[in-house]
């Protein structure tokens, strides 16, 4: 278990460096600065803003500084947000995003189990099949197209929530209703079709003869087994969730990290493009790698290799 | 001869006997059906799937819809008219009420105009275009890149596996969404260069650099899934005594992922293929939605969507026609591979 664990760090730390490494010398090919926006500047303070945040030296040795800095934990100040640091910026953003996109997970999770649970229990029947049509509806419809829908229906002709920011409760509904829409639907699918896997086990027949209620044998048995397939989707679901935020936070005008993250891409903020990149990217490699270990402490039978 | 009574006892032999078969004697001792074929016998199976033959029809109609409709359509998807700007669905602009008044025949707006007065009917049809074709563009590409990786890892094993598995699971902790945008805006300008300076680059502009980067990116991000399916499957075909029959009689290595291997994997390739179609349209509208895809004024499902988010309290029902066909598209596609992985593929079937 030690030695996994130890592996799969250095494995993630190697990955953090490649995507860092790749994020760099890519930005740098980008023609244009983050100077050339509105109205260029002179020459002179062009010279001097380029020598203010290094970006007068060869590549090489900013890449060599920069990554120096990270070392130490310092991701610089943003260039276009005068005044305001790095982790600043991803901090609040990141507040914002994980509480929406957290309640989304929750909200799917919480949903979409009992739902699959209920289809499987139900096999053939018609809560089965309408709980059927409505996943495979659910997953081919793109988060956009949820959250558009939503906000035509409550805000256009109903008039009855707010379309923008993030300031009452009222304000969560649309954002994470469209953020849920497609997890809940994939949830119940996955553990539609694990229950009835484990349903159909020798085990599940033995706790019922030796006299175990249903309710007892399933919420004992089957759902623990169950749910294994459901805990490895959770790491990519974070995934998902960050970057279905892009969407969701630009339509719903939300100040979270997605949005911040595509204005530092199209405004060349090359400071916030690392720090957010770096991020998020360890942040989805960290949820992986928990859900790898919690798939041991379930199930025990796994062996980690 | 054979109605006389023979003596129990007698040695003579009965000629009959030795008479050769007549053809329906052979065939009655034939105890084989006719051998199906891997292909006839998915096929069957499909044909039987209702589910997997509506959703085939839905998806031939949609092909239709958006590469034969067009060429018939009066209007073109980036012609403005003058005068028709933001029509209702049906509506007509009072230049064309006037020219209908005068007798003249004026093609109706199905589903209104926009903003610059670009009849949405059409526009609809090329951005459901573009779609499939980066759905299917980007499929075969992840089926090539990642069938050949997968099978390489996979037939070889050893050390050569575990470099290439490693760097598959290195790039499938890479948050490619992040890649993907970074690549996005990166490429375009680089390759818009290319086409301007380099005349035999022309063809880029033609295709359009938003098309060509979510190719690229496809090709570097996308092929892991297959490759590591492709792997596991060759991994347990390969110990199978048929492939130690094709090595001891002195098969090379090509011909026996060739002949032996690649088409043993066939139904899982076909399968997992069609299921990439509707995640590469999903990944198309979504960057195309937060305005990295595809270029104006080339219309895609996903920018059609982002820009009647402008106007969605004047014109709400603007949104609703892409929104449907990039619903439709996914869910017939993810129902035809469901219906593919049953027909072809029962050992995938969970």
């Amino acid at each position: 278990m030690a030695n996994y664990v130890v592996k799969r760090v250095l494995i993630a730390i190697f990955t953090l460096w490649l995507v860092a490494t790749i994020t760099f010398f890519l930005m740098y090919m980008v023609p244009g600065g983050p100077f050339l926006a509105e109205k260029t500047p002179s020459a002179a303070t062009l010279e001097a803003l380029n020598k203010k945040y290094g970006l007068d030296q060869p590549v090489t040795v900013q890449y060599k500084n920069y990554m120096l800095n990270l070392l130490k934990g310092e991701m610089g100040e943003s260039i276009k947000q005068r005044g305001r640091t790095v982790q600043d910026i991803i901090s609040s953003g990141f507040k914002v995003s994980s509480r929406v996109g957290g309640i989304a997970i929750l909200l799917s999770v919480s949903i979409g189990i009992p739902l699959g649970c209920i289809a499987a229990i139900n096999r053939g029947k018609w809560l089965d099949n309408l709980i059927i049509l409505v996943a495979t509806t659910g997953i081919a419809v793109p988060s956009f197209v949820v959250a558009t829908v939503l906000m035509v229906i409550f805000s256009v002709k109903l008039d009855l929530l707010p379309t923008y920011g993030l300031t009452s409760w009222q304000h969560y509904i649309m954002p994470v209703m469209a953020l849920a829409f497609y997890p809940t639907a994939y949830i119940s699918r996955l553990m539609r079709s694990s229950m009835l896997e484990v349903l159909g086990q020798d085990y599940m027949r033995t706790a019922r003869a030796k006299g175990l209620s249903q309710a007892k044998s399933l919420f004992k048995h089957a759902l623990r087994n169950a749910v294994l397939p459901v805990v490895t989707y959770l790491g990519p679901l974070l995934a998902y969730t960050l970057t279905g935020s892009f969407v969701v936070e630009r339509i719903f005008t939300i100040p979270g990290l997605g949005s911040e993250f595509i204005s530092s891409i199209i405004n060349r903020d090359y400071t916030m493009i690392m720090g957010t990149t770096i991020f998020l990217a360890s942040l989805i490699i960290i949820m992986n790698m928990l859900v790898d270990i919690a798939y041991k402490i379930i199930d025990p039978r796994i062996q980690l290799k | 001869m054979s109605n006389k009574k023979k003596n129990l006892l007698s040695f003579q032999l009965d000629v009959s006997d030795f008479l050769p078969a007549n053809e329906e004697e052979k065939q009655s001792l034939v105890v084989m059906r006719e051998s199906v074929s891997f292909w006839r016998d998915g096929l069957r199976r499909f044909r039987k799937n209702k589910i997997g033959m509506i959703s085939l029809v839905v998806i031939i109609l949609i092909m239709i819809f958006a590469f034969v409709l067009p060429e018939f359509y009066p209007y073109s998807y980036e012609q403005q008219i003058r005068g028709s700007e933001n029509l209702a669905p049906m509506q007509y602009s009072e230049e064309e009420l006037a020219r209908i008044a005068a007798g003249e025949k004026v093609f109706p707006h199905f589903l209104g105009t926009d903003l610059l007065g670009r009849d949405q009917t059409v526009r609809l049809m090329m951005g459901t275009r573009i779609s499939l074709i980066v759905g299917i563009v980007a499929s075969v590409l992840v089926l090539l890149i990642g069938s050949f990786y997968g099978t390489i890892a996979g037939y070889f094993g050893g050390k050569v596996d575990l470099v290439m598995m490693r760097i598959v699971d290195i790039i499938y902790t890479v948050p490619d969404i992040l890649i993907i945008i970074l690549l996005m805006v990166t490429l375009k300008y680089p390759l818009k260069n290319l086409a301007e300076t380099n005349p035999s680059f022309a063809w880029i502009d033609t295709i359009g650099v938003g098309l060509i980067c979510i190719f690229i990116v496809f090709c570097l991000l996308y092929w892991v899934g297959m490759a590591r399916i492709v792997r596991s499957q060759i991994l347990s075909i390969k110990e199978q005594e048929f492939v130690t029959a094709a090595k001891a009689l002195g098969a090379s290595h090509s011909r026996i992922i060739r002949k032996h291997l690649l088409t043993n994997v066939m139904g899982t390739l076909i399968v997992t293929t069609t299921l990439q179609i509707p995640s590469s349209i999903f990944t198309e509208s979504f960057l195309s939605f937060i305005g990295i895809g595809v270029a104006a004024p080339m219309p895609s499902l996903g920018s059609m969507a982002s820009l009647a988010i402008d106007g969605i309290y004047s014109y709400p029902y603007r949104l609703l026609a892409p929104a449907i066909m990039i619903s439709l598209i996914i869910l017939s596609f993810n129902l035809l591979g469901d219906a593919l992985r049953d027909a072809f593929d029962p050992k995938l079937k969970n």
